[in-house]
């Protein structure tokens, strides 16, 4: 199908966006990278009355690393994520998970706002960027708020944006020393939606014990949840194998993944604890360094 | 309510009057009247319909042509040097059998073109992977694989892979 008939308009700066949604962003659509939006316009799932264009806004691209954090401009596309260097050096989770997302013809136009923003529990990103304890700095043209993850993904496809704000910027804090993570997904086929997944990050201290863990998991809730029991489970232990599958048991009690067609409950919950075992065991090699 | 944009398409500078609701496949195809660009599933699954922005291949069935505006678009039709020669992975792919209902093969060019483009000697694997935003259903992939790892080798060996193939 083809796109119901909407109003276009190409901002040239943040500020123009900002005024322009401040008076219609009840009807307006934010158009990012366009890989989730449009095919939801072209099935007339979405019938915005008015497109917002981002691209053409300069200065919304970036990956810069700032004093301890990493800030990322809420156009950058997966394509930059990919194949940047201050990621694969600091933020490797980063890395990892973005080559889950689609195929590169989709990796050359998305972004990490766009993703973030349309909150698919079922996303890399979003997942990724809450086991990183990620904040999102949104702004308006009533001004500007930073949120957490926790206070961001408010449910399935929905987050806490206002209709007149904008995600510019991702902010992502710096790894402490001896930390390990890892990114684990299952699909069908490459680049298809992930049935589940987990993204893990685990730091450990001089001795060997986890001082820290960070738990994430994918298509397991409405939105990208943490696994706070297995978390507490893992911090103090030697990280050793009976822990370690004693945390992946934890982080999936209690979940309903709802099923489809694609796979029912049972065969999600089992998958998100296989998925979370395999990261939590690379995550806890990586982080001692074997 | 439209548009007007100009943007280059194949190296040559055209204009048009778009609403902004027409997909970039369908100001190719219906506007310009480059049909080698090819519409599948229109939701950015099948690939039939990738093209290269500025150089890089993506879904112009996930654009809109007023997106285009100013920028540099390559499609199926600006691959081979003229009417008479074909492209050197087209003419691997003729070799090869690496097509059979056609339909895919043009989002499959502009894709592999792309990948030989930065990575000019690809691992079977590399090729794969880069392979895996395109669905062919008549193939089976096998030849299509064989097909780039060839062009790749000939485009290493000489930089002229036509001549060379038809050489005695």
């Amino acid at each position: 199908m083809k796109p119901a008939e909407f109003e276009y308009v190409a901002p040239a700066t943040v500020e123009e966006a900002l005024s322009y949604l401040g008076e219609h962003g009840d009807e307006s659509k934010l158009l990012a990278g366009g890989q989730s939006l449009v095919p939801m316009m072209n099935f007339r799932l979405a019938r915005p009355e008015r497109l917002v264009d981002l691209n053409g806004i300069a200065g919304l691209s970036y990956i810069e690393h700032r004093d301890s954090h990493l800030a990322i401009g809420a156009m950058t596309r997966h394509r930059a994520l990919e194949h940047s260097d201050l990621l694969a050096a600091g933020w490797p989770l980063i890395t990892e998970a973005v080559g889950w997302i689609g195929h590169q013809q989709i990796r050359n136009r998305g972004t990490i706002g766009g993703s973030v923003a349309h909150a698919d529990p079922a996303a890399e990103l979003p997942v990724t960027l809450t086991a990183l304890d990620a904040r999102f700095r949104v702004r308006s043209h009533r001004g500007e708020r930073t949120l957490a993850c926790a206070d961001f993904f408010a449910s399935s496809f929905m987050t806490t944006l206002e209709p007149d704000e904008m995600l510019v910027e991702v902010e992502v804090p710096a790894l402490p020393e001896r930390s390990g993570s890892s990114f684990m997904e299952f699909a069908r086929r490459h680049g298809d939606f992930g049935l589940g997944g987990a993204a893990v990050v685990l730091t450990t201290d001089g001795s060997g014990a986890c001082s820290q863990a960070r738990i994430a998991l994918l298509a397991a809730a409405p939105v990208p949840v943490r696994a706070g029991a297995a978390e507490d489970l893992l911090v103090g232990s030697s990280l050793d194998d009976a822990t370690l599958s004693a945390a992946a048991d934890a982080a999936v009690e209690g979940l309903s993944p709802s099923g489809d067609i694609h796979g029912g409950t049972a065969y999600r919950l089992r998958l998100l604890r296989t998925m979370t075992h395999r990261a939590l065991t690379t995550a806890a090699r990586r982080s001692l360094g074997e | 309510m439209t548009v007007d944009i100009s943007l280059e398409v194949n190296g040559s500078r055209v204009q048009g009057s778009v609403e902004p609701r027409l997909l970039l496949a369908d100001f190719l195809r219906d506007e310009l009247g480059l049909t080698g660009t090819h519409v599948g599933c229109e939701h950015g699954v099948c690939g039939a319909c990738t093209i290269q922005l500025d150089g890089e291949p993506v879904r112009s069935c996930l654009m809109f042509a007023v997106q285009a505006r100013g920028h540099r678009v390559e499609t199926v039709e600006g691959l081979a040097p003229s009417p008479e020669e074909l492209h050197p992975l087209q003419q691997a792919f003729h070799e090869h059998h690496a097509l059979q209902c056609g339909f895919c093969t043009p989002g499959i060019l502009m894709t592999m073109e792309a990948l030989l483009r930065v990575t000019p000697a690809p691992t079977p694997e590399q090729v794969r992977t880069a392979l895996s935003g395109n669905l062919c259903r008549c193939t089976g992939y096998q030849n299509i694989v064989t097909a780039v790892l060839e062009t790749a080798r000939r485009l290493e060996r000489d930089g002229s892979p036509v001549e060379q193939a038809s050489a005695p």
